[in-house]
């Protein structure tokens, strides 16, 4: 159980830092095909400002809430990644072979692309998830009975 | 020269690793190492290998602390103290010898950045010449990491849930 930071520094800064620290680990994820960055990284800058928020704000604070409800995630990004293999599947190509995404009006190297971006929004929720959890794991006891009973 | 910042980095790097397991101070080892993982990720950002640098940052300098600091929070107080049984004989012989060894076979590597080398000559040139054009995707790094070898992709994410599901099953209890 965290309890909340008293220092008022640390919660000033945290309410300031953290949606930016998210905006950046978007920018990250999503600029991951033009530059360094990518699905792992994105996720991790993810999960780790939600974790800067249970450290800061403690466990019951509404500013958590998003960490909590991020718990229920686990498994999202391997069903999306492995869906998107499935698609290509039923597409009638290889697994993962985006090239047969059944998507009208794009050619192959879009739809590529467009592969690309889902698996790593895939891989980025998968990480994000595995790094809140295990924080959650570490750090909570009486935390598991409100987040397993809903 | 083109070792003018590479020195000072590698001896802070064997500054803070040294530090982190000489220290007698469980907390303080734990802060060693993310100042050695920060260190670190500045070599790979100064080798160009910009992708593992941010990994090596956000994970090795923020998410792994954490954890560390976590589970250190999570143990009895005494137990943060070390003790320390002297380094056996045959260690303080025979890791010198090795690393003399491995000092002198790192002669025969191919230069850093070196075009004829077998890892640049093989199959590099043909990412690089039709990854743009397969995939859209002006990040080779992407573009083979997530298209050319997403089967591999997958399975380490794989890796990761399984780690996270492990992580809940054995650490997550009720209160007692």
């Amino acid at each position: 159980m965290i309890r909340p930071h008293d220092s008022i520094i640390v919660q000033s800064l945290g309410r300031f830092l953290i949606p930016v620290i998210q905006l950046f680990g978007l920018y990250v994820l999503f600029f991951g095909q033009y530059g360094p960055g990518g699905g792992f990284v994105g996720g991790v800058i993810l999960g780790t400002s939600m974790v800067l928020a249970i450290l800061v704000f403690g466990h019951d604070a509404s500013r958590s809430q998003l960490s909590k409800k991020a718990l229920h995630g686990d498994g999202l990004g391997m069903l999306i990644f492995a869906g998107v293999g499935g698609l290509c599947l039923i597409g009638g190509g290889e697994f993962l072979n985006y090239a047969h995404l059944h998507i009208p009006g794009l050619e192959i190297a879009a739809r590529r692309s467009l592969g690309i971006v889902l698996t790593q929004i895939g891989v980025a929720i998968d990480v994000a998830v595995t790094a809140i959890s295990i924080v959650f794991s570490l750090s909570a006891e009486e935390i598991i009975e409100d987040s397993t009973n809903g | 020269m083109i070792f003018s910042f590479e020195i000072p980095l590698l001896i802070l790097l064997l500054l803070t690793a040294a530090g982190a397991i000489l220290v007698k101070d469980l907390m303080s080892a734990i802060l060693l190492l993310g100042c050695y993982s920060f260190f670190l990720s500045l070599v790979w950002a100064w080798l160009g290998a910009v992708d593992v640098a941010f990994v090596e940052a956000v994970v090795g300098a923020g998410l792994a602390t954490v954890l560390f600091l976590l589970t250190l929070f999570g143990t009895a107080p005494k137990d943060s103290r070390l003790r320390r049984p002297p380094p056996p004989m045959a260690a303080l012989i025979g890791l010198p010898l090795l690393g003399i060894l491995l000092l002198y076979a790192a002669k025969d590597l191919p230069q850093f950045g070196d075009p004829n080398s077998p890892a640049n000559s093989h199959i590099s040139p043909t990412y690089l010449e039709q990854s743009f054009h397969d995939t859209h995707t002006p990040n080779v790094v992407t573009s083979v990491l997530m298209d050319y070898r997403s089967l591999d992709t997958m399975v380490e994410t794989v890796v990761i849930f399984t780690a996270g599901i492990a992580c809940v099953l054995l650490l997550r209890r009720k209160a007692s």
